[in-house]
């Protein structure tokens, strides 16, 4: 009977979560009524649409045991790629995919980095951020870039439908993390990667394919994402993205992936992005002093994973 | 008698249920060797655990001598530092260094010198470490790092760590597995110099030559209990075989069906070198036949099955299935030739414990499967078959795998390997750790398997279990073959002698 009671920790988990989100719905709202407002709902879910985005690659990476530092340069390189090539070409199909291929391009070197190269994750991707980063403001001379092509703005501000253009292609995306991890193959060895990589590879899993798979995922997603923040922002900075990857980690970790591997959802994610941006929304909203939305956050990283290990004991 | 330093009476010990040692007895003397020997599991190590503090007794006394009084006391052995204090050390088969520490650190954990201030005295404790190692002629500064040494180095540096405690037995467990020729030579050096300064070594060995060159004595242990103790001059090689492996079942045929088809070779292996400086191995799989390997611990069986299975590299090896030669550069390659491995290590390398039961059953097959799109019907009526077939007891599929009982959790290894249809399944240890009923159905299982076509590796330490199970054994020594007994020809005295490099009849 007590074994019962473990298996259903983690819906029940995910339920919870769910619940601390109305909950903070209702606080928000009874404090402000300018909380429910069509206005600020739309706002707060496309502020959730990039680092969701991109936490759904960072949960699949987080699931095989590793971790991706780059994601935050990443956003900035990706989104710079866009923008000089719409600059310089008037062309948002070849701007969206020059950002595309830079994402899947830096996935697959951190992916190999760490796969081949037998380097942890964590470094990979560290030096990945450090020379991307550099890197942006090499090229760019520290200046930003600006484009006019209205189109290539509607990524980020457009709406379809009434719809912003964001928070349908999160949509997408969170369909394609979830398919991809529930319903096929390539997910079942996400999981058993991080579960037991040794087990893995004895089971005739290419344990490397699918590390460098799971990066390039990651990068592509992250790319998107830094499509959405440049156009959003209407320029290419330099300096667009600093501790984004922070977002996606602590999202996932909020949501139940557990950094020893093997043990994640993605919609657990999602619940996870959401809590954080609603929090952060509504304190703004109440007039609270940015440090202390910070404080507040780390809190709820640690309550949330002990909350956690606690549950699995 | 007075130069008896311990005395252990009525030693018995269980883990989880199972009897490692049961009523033994053991004594040790001045300035002996005394060797122990048995077969894998008679209980040697554990014994000798015991006396070192690593384990507790359940039952049984042991005696120490009082170097001040000069009688033999009564002591309950609580931690391997009280034993360490009393002067009993144990310098184990795997090393116990800290390869971030150097070599003076290593020797002194625990018992640094301090100054006044509290901090380290570096030079005393430099200079403390270089009259250690003289003592066991180690000519290396002792603010080396331990992870640049050789094997043979850093067991010096172990023994050198335990003459430090004043030590009056130190124990060797299986020393020279893994050292060179002249590495166990220099070793053998310092046995002798030990013993001339009256230290008691305890030698645990399978090697034959080293306890006859070096011992006084040798204990047997047979399953857990104690058999006798002999003066090494007055036995044979034969005699101490018999010791070990008990009389009555000379000749006794225990093996399965012996109708093995000799035209019908499903694999053959040619010229493996399991070890460095082992010759090449080369051996046949036939149709239908469990295929027994037997040795002792270190024989080279698991890496000979490693590298077939694509985890190591193969070096000049070959690998025929069917007459047709192939490449195996990774587990993924050796699956697409039909080779399935059921691992010693089934938590480590069998099963992703974290993971559903279905999960780990399918986890090989998926790559098998044409869709990568996950069909619930298809892989329920796959799992579904394997846990009736199999007879795996559990609450629902979903259930983690670490929740189930070692017998089932091989289950599921096996089914894992089964639903990839392989005409070879390798089975490294598959009864290790598993109750008598679920050893009994997994032979079952076997032997249903050959009779439906395919053939099976089993690798066991075993004798009875390789005796019962296999229709042909191969015998491996420090990485050769060394004997291959059919089922007809078989006994516990043939296979010990090939396990113990094939020594001549009696």
């Amino acid at each position: 009977m007590n074994k019962t009671k473990k298996m259903n920790f983690g819906a029940f988990r995910e339920l919870l979560l769910v619940g601390v989100v109305l909950l903070l719905c209702v606080v928000w709202t009874i404090m402000n009524s300018q909380f429910l407002s069509a206005n600020n709902i739309s706002n707060i879910l496309r502020q959730a649409s990039y680092t969701a985005i991109a936490a759904v690659g960072m949960t699949m990476v987080i699931i095989i045991g590793e971790i991706d530092l780059s994601a935050g340069s990443l956003v900035c390189a990706a989104g710079l790629a866009g923008a000089v090539v719409c600059k310089n070409t008037g062309n948002v199909f070849l701007a969206v995919l020059a950002s595309i291929a830079v994402g899947a391009l830096i996935g697959a070197v951190n992916g190999t980095l760490c796969a081949i190269g037998k380097l942890p994750g964590f470094i990979a991707s560290l030096a990945s951020m450090t020379v991307l980063r550099g890197l942006a403001y090499i090229i760019t001379g520290g200046n930003s870039v600006v484009w006019s092509n209205e189109n290539f703005t509607m990524i980020g501000t457009g709406y379809i439908m009434g719809i912003p253009v964001p928070v349908i292609i999160m949509v997408i995306v969170i369909i394609f993390g979830v398919v991809l991890t529930t319903k096929t193959r390539f997910g079942r060895y996400i999981y058993s990667v991080g579960g037991n990589m040794e087990a893995s590879r004895w089971s005739g899993i290419a344990v490397e394919k699918v590390k460098i798979f799971v990066y390039m995922i990651m990068g592509i997603l992250t790319a998107i994402a830094g499509l959405i923040i440049t156009t959003r922002l209407g320029s290419g900075q330099p300096s667009a993205g600093l501790n984004f990857e922070m977002d996606c980690i602590t999202a996932a970790v909020v949501g139940g992936t557990s950094m020893a591997g093997g043990r994640g959802k993605v919609m657990g994610t999602i619940v996870g992005v959401l809590l954080l941006t609603v929090l952060t929304n509504g304190m703004t909203l109440v007039g609270m002093n940015t440090y202390w939305q910070q404080v507040l956050k780390g809190v709820i990283i640690v309550i949330s994973v002990l909350a956690d290990t606690r549950g699995k004991r | 008698m007075s130069d008896v330093i311990v005395k252990m009476e009525g030693i018995s010990k269980a883990f989880a249920g199972i009897k490692a040692l049961d009523n033994v007895q053991i004594e040790l003397r001045k300035g002996e060797v005394h060797a122990l020997m048995g077969e894998n599991g008679a209980g040697k190590s554990t014994l000798m655990k015991i006396m070192t503090g690593v384990y507790t007794k359940d039952e049984g006394t042991m005696y120490l001598l009082n170097e001040d009084s000069g009688r033999m006391e009564e002591i309950e052995m609580k931690s391997p530092l009280m034993a360490q204090k009393e002067g009993l050390s144990m310098v184990f088969q795997e090393l116990n260094l800290l390869e971030n520490m150097n070599i003076a650190e290593n020797i002194f954990i625990g018992r640094e010198p301090v100054g006044k201030s509290k901090f380290i005295n570096k030079e005393e404790l430099n200079k403390r470490a270089s009259q250690e190692l003289a003592k066991v002629k180690l000519d290396i500064r002792p603010d080396t790092p331990v992870s640049g040494l050789s094997c043979g180095q850093m067991q010096c540096v172990e023994i050198a760590k335990a003459l430090s405690f004043q030590a009056r037995v130190v124990v060797f467990d299986e020393p020279t597995a893994s050292l060179s020729e002249k590495e166990s030579q220099v070793l053998f050096q310092i046995i002798e110099e030990l013993k001339s300064q009256g230290v008691c070594i305890v030698y645990i060995s399978h090697r034959m030559e080293e306890v006859f060159e070096l011992s006084d004595r040798i204990t047997v242990f047979r399953n857990g209990t104690y058999i006798d103790t002999v003066e090494t001059s007055r036995v044979t090689e034969a005699d101490l075989i018999k010791m070990m492996i008990g009389h009555d079942i000379a000749g006794k045929k225990e093996c399965g069906s012996a109708f093995i088809n000799q035209d019908q070779v499903i694999m053959e292996v040619k010229d493996v070198v399991v070890y460095p400086e082992s010759r090449p191995v080369s051996f046949k799989l036939y149709e239908k036949e469990i295929l027994g390997f037997f040795g002792l611990v270190g024989a080279g069986r698991t890496e000979l099955m490693r590298k077939i299975f694509g985890i190591d590299p193969i070096g000049e090896g070959e690998i025929y299935i069917k007459n047709n030669k192939v490449h195996i550069t990774s587990p993924k390659d050796a699956i697409s030739a039909g080779i399935g491995l059921v691992p010693e290590d089934r938590k480590g390398l069998g099963l992703i414990l974290g993971m559903s039961i279905k999960d780990n059953m399918l986890i090989s097959k998926l790559g098998q499967l044409k869709s990568g799109w996950l069909n619930r019907r298809v892989l329920k009526q796959i799992t579904g078959s394997y846990i009736s077939d199999l007879g795996i007891s559990l609450r629902n599929e979903e259930q983690a795998v670490k929740e189930l009982s070692g017998g089932n959790q091989q289950k599921v290894v096996i089914a894992k390997w089964l639903a990839m249809t392989p005409d070879i399944l390798i089975l490294d240890e598959p009864t290790r750790g598993i109750d008598i009923g679920a050893k009994s159905e997994i032979y079952a299982l076997m032997r249903k398997l050959t009779e439906s076509g395919k053939s099976i590796i089993m690798i066991s330490s075993e004798i009875a279990e390789v005796m019962q199970v296999s229709d042909r054994i191969i015998v491996m020594h420090e990485g050769n073959i060394s004997g291959e007994i059919t089922a007809e020809e078989v006994t516990k005295n043939n296979i010990m002698q090939a396990a113990f490099g094939g020594i001549e009849n009696e």
